[in-house]
């Protein structure tokens, strides 16, 4: 242990504790910008600098050891006018029209700037505007407020081992940029995301899609549904004020009854169907030779990932579309069959915890009659909140009310589908039913459960052992896919989630997600999971009903035109 | 040298990243990294291709865009000076009938303001390439032009 003072308060740290950690641990707060847990420590800032007695410069906190016998200040007259003065230069090159800005409120800056007690700058503004990136449908660029911090550039290269990001220039000439200035497209960017929950302003943020929503909402003539996420369900409740995991499924749709849609559906109903497809392609390539491993597609930003950089395993992964195309596909042939609407009439809402849910649903496979869009909009989690909000909803409030029919049962194996692990666990539930004939004596595979970034299980199908594993972030999916390339992949499933913690831990989640958050969420959901009355997708008796009325059967005809997608390389 | 046997000859590790941009740069008969390169450095060293853009972009002595073939420094630091180095670069503006950090239209040229070139002792100096060329005046910079200009023919 290590002996120091912060603020003249006797302290003991651990070893190679920073000052930061120290003076947390012990309640004192110093203000961090570029920081963010679970990334690396980057000292780009200097928000954090703190005063040691002994030293005539000052340090940065979250990057200096406690030393013993160290005694230091965090809030000096020298420290806070040097923190103030690093606030105004950085607000000096930033476009800090606040109101202007969707992170209003949710900025870091903002906060630090009204914290720090700074109402006007010393320095006149310096900002040479340059074009904001709006090329493509799921992210908006806007250098003119980026500070320049890193943290997108740490989380896309080495969290999702992308790089599509990185420091151009220097000086003051300095910038985040994608490789030559280029701004962002799908020949290179997965649209995980993950930039956008990490960027403390508004620098990179979801291209809003909310007007088109309303848009929808007040056209009389249009049938206006809505999907909801597995993971929604355990992290809007979040962006609307509540604790992290707290679990939200009614409420979600009474809000969602009460922005006036027509119909509020659950995204757990094409989850279990997925797990009914996609577990019957698992048995048919296992039976009848087909390319092993098999790996899932639920994951659209693993789906641009492959196509981009791993043409050669596209056999590879299921054909088996994700769960909101499945159920766009539903909602544009099989529901307006039901009742007696016009496909043309009805306009899908899709609310995910994603970013690359936007281009998937934009993309020319995801059109069941080749003109329109299975799914019309996508909102993410926060573009939700911001609906909610903007109607004036007392969400933590609001009398819970259950999803609509058709669509009604779920299951709490698509519950999970949400967590890391998810789709594995419910379709070895469902796979090792339906090939060992008998029930299973426990249905938690817990091997797949947690947040580890591969994790390995062998489960027995049909008299023979299986192995099978579960991969979450870029850099773990790059090393499985690595191996089924190269041939030497000793699995036979495999699962892959681009977001850390899986979709929980989705690009289009509320801010400020955390390891420490993402954990809540996903023990929420198998909370979720452990309540449903049927947890195994094959058990789902409107599952049952939809293919004896419909479908007719796993992988047929039907199946085959509604639910089932293929993919190509865009490798340059 | 095609920049596949540049780089056959370096381990595939991202430290020698400067060293093979830099040969890269020299074996160009326009001095500088095409995005091609990058492509070939990215795939070989298995780094992003916006890590390599980022370094060239730090230094000023990488370019990412083609140059003359002979690139005229001129030292613009206090000992050229005030020995009269604006004379010298104003000849060769007049001469080339270009700018500071542009290039001529046979791309012959490119015209560079540069610090430091460590021949204060026999100020005015610019470089042209890898040669340095010192006590400089207007006359003796028409004749290296021409000079240059007849090697071309």
């Amino acid at each position: 242990m290590v002996n120091l003072k912060i603020n003249n308060i006797d302290i003991q740290a651990k070893e190679n504790t920073t000052i930061l950690e120290a003076a947390r641990q012990n309640h004192i707060d110093i203000p961090t910008l570029c920081n963010y847990p679970d990334l690396s420590i980057k000292s780009e800032c200097r928000v954090c600098v703190v005063e040691i007695n002994g030293q005539k410069k000052l340090h940065t906190s979250c990057s200096t050891v406690v030393k013993d016998g160290m005694v230091v200040k965090t809030n000096s007259p020298k420290v806070l006018n040097s923190r103030k003065t690093i606030i105004e230069l950085i607000l000096a090159n930033h476009d800090a029209n606040c109101t202007a800005c969707p992170k209003n409120y949710n900025c870091e800056l903002q906060s630090l700037a009204n914290k720090l007690g700074i109402d006007k700058n010393r320095f006149p503004t310096v900002l040479d505007i340059q074009p904001i990136d709006n090329e493509n449908p799921v992210l908006i660029r806007n250098i003119n407020r980026c500070i320049k911090c890193g943290r997108c550039i740490d989380m896309c290269k080495n969290v999702q081992s992308m790089g599509v990001l990185d420091v151009m220039g220097r000086s003051k000439d300095m910038k985040i940029t994608p490789a030559y200035g280029k701004f962002l497209t799908d020949e290179f960017c997965t649209y995980c995301g993950q930039c956008s929950s990490v960027c403390p302003v508004g620098a990179i943020i979801e291209n809003d899609d909310t007007d088109r929503v309303w848009e929808a909402l007040n056209n009389p003539s249009l049938h206006v549904i809505v999907q909801v996420a597995p993971a929604v369900r355990v992290s809007l409740g979040e962006e609307l004020g509540m604790e992290p995991g707290s679990i939200v499924t009614e409420k979600v749709v009474a809000a969602l009854k009460y922005l006036g849609f027509d119909g509020v559906f659950d995204t757990d109903f094409t989850a279990d169907l997925t797990i009914i497809e996609e577990g019957n392609e698992l048995i048919e390539r296992i039976t009848n030779g087909g390319t092993l491993p098999m790996m899932t597609s639920c994951c659209p930003g693993w789906i641009n990932f492959a196509e981009q950089k791993y043409p050669e395993i596209l056999d590879n992964i299921s054909s088996c579309k994700s769960p909101q195309q499945m159920f766009g596909a539903l909602a544009k042939s099989y529901y307006p069959k039901k009742m007696k609407l016009k496909p043309d009439d009805i306009f899908v809402v899709s609310i995910m915890p994603c970013t690359a849910k936007k281009y998937e649903a934009q993309r020319d496979e995801m059109k069941i009659d080749n003109v329109h869009s299975d799914v019309d909009v996508v909102l993410t989690t926060r573009e939700l909140g911001k609906m909610i909000r903007q109607m004036g909803i007392n969400f933590e409030n609001i009398e819970e009310v259950p999803f609509d029919k058709p669509f009604g049962i779920t299951t709490g194996a698509a519950a999970i589908f949400g967590a890391t692990g998810g789709v594995m666990e419910a379709a070895l539930r469902t796979v090792y039913e339906v090939v060992n004939k008998e029930e299973l004596t426990d249905i938690n595979f817990t091997a797949v459960r947690g947040t580890e970034g591969i994790k390995e299980a062998e489960v027995e199908i049909g008299g023979q052992k299986i192995k099978v594993a579960v991969a979450h972030t870029l850099e773990n999916a790059k090393t499985l896919s690595e191996q089924v390339k190269n041939g030497t992949s000793p699995y036979t499933f495999i699962e892959i989630m681009t977001c850390p913690g899986g979709c929980i831990g989705g690009g289009g989640q509320p801010y400020g997600t955390t390891k420490a958050v993402r954990d809540k969420r996903i023990e929420a959901i198998y909370q979720v999971d452990e309540n449903m009355p049927i947890r195994k997708s094959h058990k789902n008796p409107d599952i049952i009903a939809l293919y004896d009325e419909y479908l007719l059967k796993p992988l047929g005809k039907k199946s085959h035109h509604l639910l089932h997608t293929h993919y190509s390389s865009r490798k340059k | 040298m095609k920049i596949k046997e540049i780089l056959s000859k370096y381990p595939k590790e991202s430290e020698y990243l400067i060293e093979i941009l830099l040969e890269i740069q020299s074996s160009s008969k326009n001095h500088y990294i095409s995005s091609e390169d990058v492509e070939q450095i990215s795939k070989y060293l298995d780094i992003p291709e916006s890590q390599i853009c980022s370094v060239t972009s730090f230094y000023t002595l990488l370019s990412m865009n083609p140059k003359g073939r002979y690139v005229i420094q001129v030292c613009h630091d206090v000992p050229c000076f005030v020995n009269d180095t604006t004379s010298i670069y104003e000849k060769l503006v007049d001469m080339l009938a270009i700018e500071d950090g542009e290039t001529t239209e046979d791309n012959l040229f490119t015209l560079e303001i540069t610090e430091c070139l460590g021949c204060c002792n026999e100020a005015p100096a610019m470089r042209v390439n890898d040669q340095v060329y010192t006590s400089l005046t207007p006359k003796k910079v028409e004749k290296i032009v021409k000079d240059l200009r007849g090697e071309e023919k």
